[in-house]
């Protein structure tokens, strides 16, 4: 079951873990929309190492407003970018 | 050394006449260990490799031609892209494709920061600008700068939406269709439609006019 | 990975030089690596997952991963996670080296 539904606010976890991570680093600590949810994928944190029985992991797809996510942004305020971002990588936001 | 040889049947850059670099060296060798151990065998490298050259823009293009002449067929091709490709014989597996429309409002733009993850089903192999360092780093922060080196100047009207594929996702773009091709056939539309339109960096335009009609 | 915990590869949102546009078509030898990878990722196989590939040129290093081509940085990948799956050994590695390079140009 998604922990997420399309159009709930969330906020993308701002860590740093060695290994591999597909939640680029400028999205970390952002908050965004959910767009839609894709569906469960193979987790890449534990393909990366070979561990192919790992539990499949929620996949989402977040639209970012740009001048969120760059307090620089040059461009149209409608402005946006969508970002794919596993279930674990995201935490819920009061409405607000 | 066998495989060696049909090498050159190929039209594709030959690197065999001039010195190894240290990796290419280590592709030979690499390859020729897997072979002789019987893990891969020369065959299959060469089939990969055609099948490879056998996928060009030209998939995307006839896919995008046919969303405009037929709109149901759009509709199943944003529901589902990769059922809609296999309507026309095209397989996009192991892809999970995704289309993301053009409209009068918002244009769509594709990158991948991390790697350089590529619709390569619909596309091909991705240009060299796609996977450099510069394409990866700016499109997501100044999309609309990027957009104007390639010559595509949007107005602030129109939304920029950058899509990084960042994860088990791959995109294409429908473009809108030009104005003034209403006696295009399927063939002519799918000409207009290049790589750069499908990846979001171009849109499509008329550089000519279909001629009179060429055939009755 | 920097000191804020960035990653290499990870670089979204950095400043960098204009668009290069020109066009080149991959090399011979850089279909082959990508024919390789893609036999060894699909069935039957599975030997490696594009997730492992993509961790060891993640691994490669900063002056690696600048320094060397898309392919370049595949085939180093693809070479150590056979090492490491035990596929080839280092010493087979290395005599097959000499030899390919002992062919001469």
């Amino acid at each position: 079951m998604p922990r997420f539904a399309t159009g709930d606010r969330v906020r993308v976890r701002a860590a740093h873990p060695p290994g591999h991570v597909r939640t680029p680093y400028y999205i970390r600590g952002r908050t965004g929309i959910v767009e839609r949810i894709c569906r469960e994928f193979g987790n890449p944190e534990e393909l990366a190492f070979g561990r192919h029985d790992a539990p499949k992991v929620m996949l989402y797809r977040v639209r970012f407003s740009q001048s969120d996510v760059w307090s620089d942004y040059k461009g149209a305020s409608d402005d946006t970018i969508d970002v794919e971002i596993y279930e674990h990588w995201l935490e819920e936001v009061a409405n607000g | 050394m066998a495989d060696r040889g049909h090498d050159h049947v190929h039209a594709s850059p030959v690197d065999e006449d001039s010195p190894h670099s240290y990796h290419q060296t280590l592709e030979v060798a690499v390859r020729e260990l897997l072979i002789e151990k019987g893990v891969i065998d020369a065959d299959e490298v060469r089939a990969a490799v055609e099948e490879m050259d056998a996928r060009t823009p030209a998939r995307g293009a006839r896919v995008v031609a046919r969303a405009w002449t037929d709109p149901d067929f759009r509709a199943r091709l944003l529901a589902d892209a990769p059922a809609a490709c296999r309507e026309l014989d095209i397989d996009v597996s192991p892809a999970q494709l995704t289309v993301t429309e053009n409209t009068e409002d918002v244009h769509n733009v594709i990158v991948c920061t991390l790697c350089s993850c590529y619709p390569r089903p619909l596309l091909g192999l991705p240009p060299s600008w796609y996977k450099s360092a510069s394409y990866r780093s700016r499109a997501v922060r100044e999309p609309r700068a990027v957009l104007q080196e390639f010559g595509l100047d949007l107005p602030e009207t129109v939304a920029v939406r950058v899509h990084d594929s960042t994860a088990d996702l791959r995109y294409i773009v429908l473009p809108q269709r030009p104005e003034g091709t209403d006696t295009f056939s399927e063939d002519d539309l799918a000409a207009l439609v290049t790589r750069d339109c499908l990846i979001g960096v171009a849109v499509p335009r008329v550089t000519r006019t279909v001629a009179e009609p060429a055939s009755p | 990975m920097d000191s804020r915990g960035r990653g290499t590869h990870d670089i979204g949102g950095l400043a960098g030089a204009p668009i290069e546009l020109s066009e080149h078509e991959a090399a011979f030898w850089e279909k082959r690596v990508d024919a390789i990878l893609m036999l060894l990722v699909g069935e039957p196989r599975r030997l490696i997952s594009v997730d492992e590939l993509r961790r060891g040129i993640e691994q490669l290093g900063a002056g690696a991963y600048e320094r060397l081509s898309y392919y370049e940085r595949w085939i180093a990948s693809i070479t150590t996670l056979l090492l490491e799956k035990g596929v080839i050994t280092v010493d087979e590695l290395g005599r097959k080296i000499a030899e390919v390079e002992g062919r001469g140009a």
